[in-house]
């Protein structure tokens, strides 16, 4: 079969501001750190530089003639105790791979998982990577992963065959242990890596274990540091703190595209203590304490001017009226002319989307610190190696001099892509010749990061009374094309993206535009199906070729009891889709208060499938915290703007899914040990907002066409 | 107490701290930054989102909004503060084995608040600890197996997570 994720549509909306270009971390520089044991290092083959290069399309640095160096893809290092060391660039930011990737290696070695440690996410010692997005970790870090410790085993089988003198066909590792043909002799790990000091490169092909004969990985694994996090000792960036180190805070610009008019820095710099940092437009103040620097941001005087810009109440009409003439799709399919002239009924309707904020609950945060020209900071951030060239090409430095280290964060859906924090610490740090930390407030992590892209989208069909789909045509205004392609059987598609010019600032989210895609389309395929009085799940199912789709789709229907007896005030609601190598569907039930048309989700059944699975408790979980995620976006989640204000930048005015938001889930797994694993941690939030919608009109009978469902 | 006098001691997990900090400063940054206690997180500043909660006299208190004034005779309990050195308490125990959390970030607030609730209600019912606990947000979503877990801790659970 095809790969699917080969055929992802490009996503353009990724804010990069500067390009990475430099592969540092070169293969003469990891020998030079090792210092014993046995490692074995991935090569960035020729296949991975594929993988790579579609990577940086989905990055948006889409640069397919960038030449990609023979350079390391993932290493895993033994040490003389024994110990298994994994480095990936992967960051854990509450997806948790580190818990799923040692599962991979522990899989493979056929030690326990408590012999693995990962070593993420920092531009010294982990091999380059381009961040952590797109649902990459699974499908291309763990094989790469798998390789390097299947080489590891091969090896070490080897060296204790060697020493025994005998067969490596006669040494197999059991519990951890190697052990002869008869099990009459034994060595453990360390035993067997003692005093060794062994490099090895292994090719790309290196086989490794099926998805049958996995005993670690499949099993549900609790999170590996998960102790940590339960007795508040895990060191998140906010928590750091170095010798000497002062508190940061920048003085914001009144407005987005505001211009410094004057300023007047000298009452702060009057206060004992706090060192003002100047350059052009950055204004920020550095303090041996926090309470100094909030009084010393405070006290100066600045005027900026900012050009008006469009509200939220111009928004759709502004993105359809900036669209470029350019747009970007699959060819068009058959003939739409055609397609409508064979359609027994016709339908157009326009669907709009909001602009959403990530809302990490740890906000960005850094600690930045210079010593003899390098500069050293520690960031939540997706995109270590990213944020490293952002720094040097702000600093005018190579990125030799920048070691970027991420502690495991307090979350970032797609949010954390960008570098601004670390650069404004590193500016202040450089300023004040000492360690800063800087850590935005919630208000300027509503104002000065960035959102999910809003959108308008148009889509016109046509359908016959036997259910058949005959003309869709989709135009997608700005919110992205990520969910775009149809998996349904349509003969006749013109499926369309259009980019326009955005007022606010946006970048990737939680499975970027396929929310949007999947909002407007399976809004629209259940109108259809009232249109011509057909149950939306046989609509659907008579529209289905894709026995993937189909399955989750039945698999959805059939656990909520789709079709059952009605409830008064109560309503259903059905959506089924597909992205980035998944398969979803979201089944829910909702009540409306008939006087105050309040909705309540009150059951949400959601079926998904993605390949093999490798952790079924954090998949579960996933799968599970994408639905309650996606209950903001879907119910109330909506930037508020104006003239480059946000006006409910904060958690007063801007409400997020709490536990008395969240209904009956039940998740349902489809574990298909045949194909591949794909990642899991995005597409299961595509489909809530479409089933809700949904729901909401078979209760009430109104259709509401814009997420948030607020009518 | 005036307004700008300094608070120089505070009673933390049980141990009388000195402090040298403004009467106003919030609780939250006393504990993190002057004692180094950063398990107590912020998330919002404002009263909105729990990651803060730390317990004052056996109460749950958002502690940015707290200046630190208003608690100086009084017992504080932070995260560090909750299980003793090296084991950890049954509802620490049952996070774990519910696997309550995925960024952990708003965990220590979680545990903090349903510390509280267990102590003043020890078999709550599941109503009253969505009620309890509405103030703390999980922006990862993991809310159901947060309750599963109080519910286990409570011996009260219907069903055990996978």
């Amino acid at each position: 079969m095809t790969n699917s994720i080969d055929k992802l549509e490009v996503e353009r909306y990724e804010l990069f501001e500067a390009p990475a270009y430099r592969f540092s971390f070169n293969r003469r520089q990891f020998l030079k750190a090792f210092s014993g044991g046995i490692a074995l290092i991935v090569p960035m083959s020729n296949l991975v530089a594929h993988t790579l290069q579609q990577e940086q399309g989905e990055s948006g640095r889409n640069r397919a003639s960038e030449r990609v160096p023979e350079d390391i893809g993932a290493w895993i290092h033994i040490d003389e105790s024994g110990m298994v060391s994994a480095f990936t660039g992967k960051v854990e930011i509450g997806q948790n791979i580190r818990t799923s990737l040692a599962q991979a290696v522990a899989d493979e070695l056929h030690v326990p998982l408590t012999s693995v440690r990962l070593v993420m996410a920092d531009t010294d010692l982990t091999p380059f990577d381009l961040g952590t997005f797109g649902s990459m970790s699974t499908p291309r870090m763990a094989p790469q992963m798998r390789k390097a410790a299947a080489a590891a085993r091969e090896t070490l089988i080897a060296l204790a065959a060697e020493q025994w003198n005998v067969a490596p066909t006669d040494v197999r590792i059991v519990n951890a242990r190697f052990v002869n043909h008869d099990a009459s002799k034994s060595l453990t790990l360390a035993e067997v890596a003692k005093g060794r000091k062994l490099v090895k490169t292994i090719p790309p092909d290196e086989a490794i274990t099926p998805v049958r004969d996995w005993t670690v990985a499949g099993t549900p694994a609790p999170k590996v540091d998960g102790r940590d996090f339960v007795n508040g000792k895990h060191q998140y960036t906010t928590d750091l703190k170095r010798d000497g180190m002062l508190y940061g805070r920048i003085v914001r610009p009144s407005a987005l595209e505001a211009k410094l008019v004057t300023s007047d820095t000298k009452a702060a710099e009057a206060i004992p203590g706090v060192v003002v940092v100047r350059d052009g437009d950055f204004i920020g103040v550095a303090a041996p304490d926090r309470e100094t620097a909030i009084r010393a941001e405070k006290v100066i005087a600045v005027h900026w001017e900012a050009p008006g810009q469009p509200g939220n109440d111009e928004l759709f009409d502004y993105l359809k009226k900036n669209a470029t003439t350019e747009s970007r799709g699959s060819r068009p399919v058959g003939s739409i002319a055609d397609g409508m002239a064979a359609a027994d009924k016709k339908l157009a309707q326009t669907y709009t989307v909001a602009y959403i904020a990530h809302a990490p609950l740890e906000p960005r945060a850094t600690v930045a610190e210079w010593n003899d020209g390098k500069l050293t900071v520690w960031t939540g951030t997706q995109r270590p190696f990213g944020v490293r060239s952002e720094l040097a090409e702000a600093f005018h430095i190579p990125e030799e001099k920048i070691r970027v280290i991420v502690p495991d964060t307090g979350s970032g859906y797609g949010g954390k892509h960008t570098g601004e924090c670390a650069i404004e610490a590193a500016r202040l740090a450089r300023g004040t010749g000492k360690p800063v930390k800087l850590v935005w407030t919630r208000e300027e992590e509503f104002s000065w990061a960035y959102f999910r892209p809003a959108g308008v989208i148009d889509v016109s069909t046509g359908v016959k009374n036997d259910g058949t789909v005959t003309a869709w045509e989709f135009h997608n205004y700005n919110s992205g094309s990520s969910g775009l392609p149809v998996k349904y059987d349509f003969p006749n598609q013109n499926i369309q993206f259009h980019n326009s010019k955005s007022p606010l600032r946006q970048g990737s989210y939680r499975g970027l535009a396929a929310t949007a895609n999947h909002f407007a389309r399976e809004v629209h395929m259940d109108e259809l199906a009232h249109l011509i009085n057909m149950d939306p799940v046989e609509f659907r199912l008579k529209n289905i070729k894709d026995e993937r789709l189909k399955a989750v789709l039945q698999a959805a229907a059939k656990t909520f009891g789709w079709g059952g007896k009605k409830t008064d005030g109560r309503g259903v609601g059905i959506a089924c889709g597909f992205e980035k190598g998944s398969y979803i569907a979201t089944a829910a039930e909702v009540s409306v208060d008939a006087k105050t048309g309040r909705v309540k989700i009150e059951r949400v059944v959601e079926s998904f499938e993605c390949g093999a699975i490798v952790n079924p408790l954090h998949l579960n979980n996933q799968v599970e915290g994408a639905i309650v995620q996606a209950i903001g976006g879907a119910l109330f989640e909506n930037i508020q703007f104006k003239n480059g204000q946000i006006l409910n930048g904060k958690f007063s005015q801007y409400r997020l899914p709490r536990f008395s938001d969240v209904p009956k889930i039940e998740v349902v797994l489809l574990d298909r040990k045949d194909l591949p694993s794909a990642g899991a941690g995005e597409t299961p939030i595509v489909g809530l907002a479409p089933a809700v919608g949904n729901a909401i009109f078979d209760a009430t009978g109104k259709r509401i066409r814009s997420m948030p469902l607020t009518g | 107490m005036s307004i700008m006098a300094n608070v120089s001691s505070l009673n933390v997990n049980g141990k009388k701290l000195r402090i040298d900090a403004d009467s106003q400063t919030p609780l939250l940054y006393v504990l993190r930054d002057h004692l180094n206690l950063t398990g107590t997180k912020y998330g919002c500043g404002e009263a909105r989102c729990g990651a803060c909660t730390v317990l004052v006299d056996g109460q749950p208190v958002r502690s940015c909004v707290t200046p630190v004034a208003r608690v100086s005779e009084k017992q504080i309990t932070t995260i560090e503060g909750i299980g003793d050195e090296g084991k950890l308490t049954p509802l620490q125990d049952a996070f774990l084995k519910a696997d309550a959390l995925q960024c952990g970030y708003c965990t220590s607030g979680m545990i903090v608040s349903a510390t509280a609730l267990l102590k003043k209600n020890p078999k709550p019912s599941r109503e009253e600890i969505v009620k309890h606990m509405d103030g703390n947000i999980c922006r990862c979503g993991t809310y159901l197996r947060i309750l599963n877990a109080i519910e286990m801790a409570a011996g009260t659970a219907r069903e055990v997570a996978e």
